[in-house]
């Protein structure tokens, strides 16, 4: 880092004579773009799983008034009975909400903004003004995707994979300007998440505190930071393809259209080049920061902390030549089937080695079951159970046959849920006193996660053995099919555990928003933590540290021989320990 | 409730569902060794007074096995799955003698082509779809359509020959799935593609669209029936006879 | 002098006033009646039989094989389904207000009914489902804005309106390929359906000469000009030949 940079930084540490809409509002301090991120994401996360709690309504009970139902409009709902539009958007902006403006958020717009800086010892992102208008873009982002549901006709209905010509073309899907307004929301989403990647890819490159090296990275850095660069890469072909989109939807170009040239496939293969690469940006961050978790809870190394960087620059990379695997019986050139099974069942191999890392980790340890730890663990148990069924769908002749059934809905939501939220849950907890200065409740903590746990393997385990026996996906009523009537009891089943679970996250909310204001209040390294974040008071102050920190070890030294306690922060300075050799272009 | 694949109704079924339960048991292995280590360990190595971690970053030798060992398993999978894949895929995969059905989709139908006596498919056209007096498309200057029967919504095939489906959409991309016969294909407009089967069990099944395809999507049902051949060939003249077409 | 001059003008305003001819009368109970036969010589043709049975619940309230009603020929050698309207003859400034009862359309066994008609610009179309199972409507206007919205369970209805005069806005479920109907949208009350005797009758009309169009699925338009007093009756007849 330069010497101008530092002293900037430096200087902004000692003064804080911001307004309150400076402050707290159009902030460019990362912690609190991180924390608007969080509110934002949360409130989608919600949203959501409202949308959900319909889809599973009509599901359990084909063509029955909705509790509540009657308070939506008769476009969506006449008489509280879901029409099949207005299923396949709830089907639709689910997964839109879910995937880009809940787990990516909590991940990356969350994460990645709170934790580098921090754990890096910055004083704060390199550019904290293009931080702010990310935020500000998702935010517009979500608010065109959340009014989409509510112009003529609805929001798009094609499934968050708007495969085309459904998606395209207004009399085929019923939609309006709703299908419109996914394009443009994607595009602004797009826009957010690139300028997110450029901050954090610089920001670990350039301003990483004396004697943090590389490898003495923690590994939620080195996730987010790959992460980043998945996203640099994959966004932007996600946003061309939104822009190609909406050109076919208002200007009758013809990408996609047979009619004149155009291929249906190619949107496909567009999309999921981006989508793969997306699923990866969807769990990496998780992976980084359940590390955290399970190191801390273990008290204990990581066990293969190399393997484990490599391991996620395996994923990252073998990511972008997986796509077709979504692919198989699309109509592309069936030899393409047989090169990306190959490369799908190989990613299997450096998510195996995480999970027995993780296990390595624990094995031998003085395990302490705080609630961050549990969601760790389960974390491992579930992306265990996701991953493993993976393995099915990578295997062409059996992904024939389970293909865009609910052992497909069953998988994703095992990696994304069962992985991602269960990390995201625990980072919450974990990093809760560093963001607000105050503890969550630990017993309201453990009776959420028992309660989300059991809930959550009640809704979605069985979906393997309906998507097994050849339940479709995105159908408003089953019972049409005779050979769906008798999984009805099952759709049932897992309806009202859904139910429970959503109901659940009540526990959650009311713990998030009452420690804000009444929680215990945190000292400065309430968990015992070796991170640098852990070495400033709880909350972090603007600019983090008057003095950055340096550097002496790795971040995971914990029950190390001869220290006092069994955690060993990376920036204490031990009598062995010599202090970093600075780098001349330094500057100093 | 059924809580397993559903019954064989094709020869790729047996070799599908084989592959099924040989990556069950393999990835049942390695989920029953995770969960029931995670167990263990939970137990075995819980914070009590007095204990303290075993300090270590690791094993390279560990790193080496639970890489090596994944990493072969997957690439056996791989060469043990292909062939499979290539012989009910595979650009060549469709038998010489397959008996031709043209199965058309469209929202929210699926409208199916008998080749009738002579066996052969008449040429169709999207320009010369007209919605009730030619749903398919069906060119009338080409002699082979012209004892073409054209039926909504049924499937009849006879058991025990290779069949060929070949598939057109009209509008937007549906997927043609029969779950007791394994077979799931899209259906994409502008492109005509071949998926091949050979029904085992004669009996009634039904045919699911499976990409989503509109709000009809749910209702685009067909139902399958597989016959003895001779049961096909009295259903055909019945049905011939029905429609005004040529019966031989 | 000047007094005079004012009294003299208010007068002679209040004269021109009292001269001007009197507005037309707008109400519809007068008016003069057009009614007609739609003819139809030579043999009908045989109208497409509907497989319906991969839709048992509509094919049960059937006892012979329904057929697709494209050509109804009555048995007194008339065309049924032919709409007539008044093309052009009306007042540039006539405004006529859409009447508050709906015009109700029906999907019962699988068909439309009825399957040509017409309906006011403004005005209510109850889209109703009397089958217990998915129908989906979707209204092909190039110039009203098109719709395609669904009714899976048999007692709903829904309702919607036309913008924009439109002659003829087909409509169309694709659950059932063969459901078809044709909607002539216009801005003035003054059209027809002919019904299972051929017959039509449009009532109401202000004195004037119009252009009667006649349009039929198959068959397609034909015109006809009438002049009447606005208060008699009238006949125009159409004929359509076998193709």
């Amino acid at each position: 880092m330069t010497t101008v940079a530092a002293t900037a930084q430096a200087a902004h540490a000692h003064h804080d004579d911001r307004s309150f809409i400076q402050k707290y509002i159009f902030s460019t301090d990362h912690k609190i773009i991180g924390i608007q991120f969080l509110f934002l994401s949360l409130f989608f996360l919600m949203v959501g799983g409202l949308l959900a709690m319909q889809i599973r309504w009509q599901l359990a009970y084909p063509g029955k008034p909705m509790p509540l139902g009657n308070l939506l409009p008769e476009t969506m709902a006449p008489g509280g009975v879901l029409l099949p539009e207005y299923y396949l958007q709830l089907v639709t902006m689910h997964g839109t909400f879910m995937v880009f403006f809940a787990i990516m958020l909590l991940l990356v717009g969350v994460y990645a903004n709170f934790l580098i800086p921090l754990k890096i010892g910055a004083h704060d992102m390199a550019f904290p003004r293009i931080n702010m208008a990310s935020f500000w873009s998702a935010f517009a982002s979500g608010i065109v995707m959340l009014m989409s549901l509510f112009v003529p006709e609805g929001s798009s209905r094609a499934g968050w994979t708007m495969y085309v010509p459904l998606s395209a073309r207004h009399d085929y899907s019923g939609a309006e300007f709703g299908q419109e307004m996914w394009s443009i929301s994607i595009i602004l989403f797009g826009l957010s998440s690139i300028l997110g990647s450029l901050n954090y890819i610089t920001t670990v490159i350039n301003n990483r505190a004396a004697g943090m090296t590389w490898f003495r990275m923690p590994l939620s850095v080195w996730a987010l930071f790959i992460t980043a660069i998945l996203g640099l890469l994959a966004v932007p072909v996600l946003a061309g393809a939104a822009i190609m989109l909406l050109f076919e939807q208002i200007l009758g170009t013809h990408f996609f259209d047979p009619a004149y040239g155009g291929q249906p496939i190619l949107w496909q293969h567009l999309f999921w080049f981006f989508g793969h690469p997306e699923v990866y940006i969807l769990i990496l961050p998780a992976m980084g920061m359940v590390s955290e978790l399970i190191a801390n809870g273990s008290r204990k190394p990581i066990f293969g902390y190399h393997s484990m960087v490599f391991a996620i620059a395996g994923i990252a990379f073998l990511g972008w030549i997986v796509w077709g695997h979504h692919m198989f019986v699309s109509g592309m050139n069936p030899t393409l089937g047989s090169t990306f099974m190959v490369s799908t069942l190989l990613i299997a191999v450096p998510s195996a080695i995480k999970v027995f890392n993780w296990m390595g980790t624990m094995w031998r340890g003085n395990l302490r079951f705080h609630v961050p730890m549990l969601h760790g663990v389960a974390f491992v148990a579930m992306f265990t159970i996701g991953g493993l069924s993976g393995i099915f769908m990578a295997a062409t002749p059996v992904d024939m046959f389970i293909h865009d059934t609910y052992f497909i809905v069953a998988h994703l939501h095992y990696v994304l849920f069962g992985g991602s939220l269960f990390a995201i849950f625990g980072g919450i907890v974990f990093w809760y006193p560093k963001m607000f200065g105050r503890m969550m409740n630990e017993t309201w903590g453990k009776i959420h996660f028992w309660l989300t746990f059991i809930f959550y393997n009640g809704t979605f385990f069985p979906m393997h053995i309906i998507g097994m026996a050849g339940h479709m996906r995105r159908l408003y009523d089953p019972t049409i099919y005779d050979f769906l009537k008798p999984m009805q009891p099952m759709n049932e089943f897992i309806s009202i555990c859904a139910f429970l679970l959503y109901g659940s996250q009540i526990i959650f909310f009311v713990n998030f928003w009452w420690s804000m204001f009444k929680g215990k209040k945190a000292s400065q390294n309430p968990w015992n933590d070796n991170g640098l974040e852990w070495t400033t008071p709880s909350p972090a102050p603007h600019g983090n540290w008057d003095t950055l920190p340096t550097v002496y070890r790795g971040p995971y030294e914990f029950s190390a021989p001869g220290a006092s306690e069994d955690y060993l922060p990376q920036n204490r300075k031990l009598p062995t320990d010599r202090d970093p050799v600075l780098s001349p272009a330094a500057g100093h | 409730m059924h809580w397993w694949l559903p019954p064989q109704g094709s020869t790729f079924a047996p070799d599908i569902d084989y592959m099924f339960t040989a990556i069950l048991v393999i990835t049942g292995i390695t989920f029953v060794g995770v969960e029931l280590g995670l167990l263990w360990f939970i137990f075995a190595y819980r914070e009590r007074p007095g204990r303290k971690a075993f300090y270590t970053h690791g094993s390279t030798k560990a790193e080496i096995i639970w890489t090596a060992i994944p990493a072969v398993t997957m690439v056996i999978m791989g060469i043990a799955s292909n062939g499979l894949w290539v012989k009910i895929k595979g650009r060549n995969s469709v038998p010489a003698n397959a008996y031709p059905i043209g199965v058309h989709a469209k929202q929210f139908e699926w409208w199916f082509t008998y080749p009738g006596p002579d066996g052969k498919l008449g040429r169709t056209s999207p320009a010369l779809v007209a919605k009730t007096t030619n749903p398919t498309g069906l060119d009338p200057d080409d002699p082979a359509g012209h004892d073409d029967l054209v039926v909504r919504n049924q499937m009849h095939v006879p058991v025990g020959r290779p069949v060929v489906a070949y598939l057109t959409a009209e509008d937007v991309i549906h997927s043609f799935y029969v779950p007791e016969f394994r077979v799931r294909q899209d259906v994409v407009p502008g492109m005509e593609i071949k998926s091949w089967f050979e029904a085992t069990v004669p009996g009634t099944y039904e045919l699911g669209c499976s990409q989503l395809c509109g709000l009809g999507h749910y209702k685009m049902r067909a139902v399958v029936t597989v016959h003895t051949q001779e049961d096909y060939d009295a259903w055909m003249q019945r049905t011939a006879k029905e429609k005004g077409e040529p019966t031989s | 002098m000047r007094r005079l001059s004012s009294v003299a003008a208010v007068a002679a305003g209040l004269l021109v006033l009292a001269l001007r001819p009197a507005p037309a009368p707008r109400s519809t109970f007068a008016g003069s009646t057009v009614t007609g036969k739609v003819k139809f010589v030579g043999k009908a043709p045989a109208n497409p039989a509907i497989d319906m049975s991969e839709e048992p619940k509509c094919k049960a309230k059937y006892t012979t094989t329904p057929h697709e009603e494209i050509v109804s020929v009555n048995k007194n050698g008339t065309l049924g389904n032919v709409f007539v309207y008044v093309k052009t003859g009306l007042p540039a400034d006539a405004k006529y207000p859409a009447p508050a009862t709906p015009v109700v359309i029906d999907q019962n066994g699988c068909t439309y009914h009825p399957r040509t008609f017409g309906i006011m610009v403004g005005q209510n179309l109850e889209i109703k489902n009397s089958d217990p199972l998915l129908h989906n409507i979707k209204a092909m206007g190039k110039k009203n804005r098109p719709f395609n919205i669904s009714q899976p369970n048999a007692g709903m209805t829904t309702i919607r309106t036309f913008t924009t005069a439109e002659v003829i806005l087909p409509v169309e479920c694709n659950v059932h390929g063969w459901m078809h109907a044709f909607v002539g949208v216009l801005p003035h009350p003054f059209f027809a359906t002919s019904g299972a005797d051929g017959s039509f009758s449009i009532t109401g009309l202000p004195a004037g000469t119009y252009t009667l169009e006649a349009w039929h699925e198959k068959y397609g338009v034909q015109s006809a000009t009438v002049t009447v007093t606005g208060s008699d009756s009238k006949t125009a007849d159409f004929t359509y030949t076998a193709k």
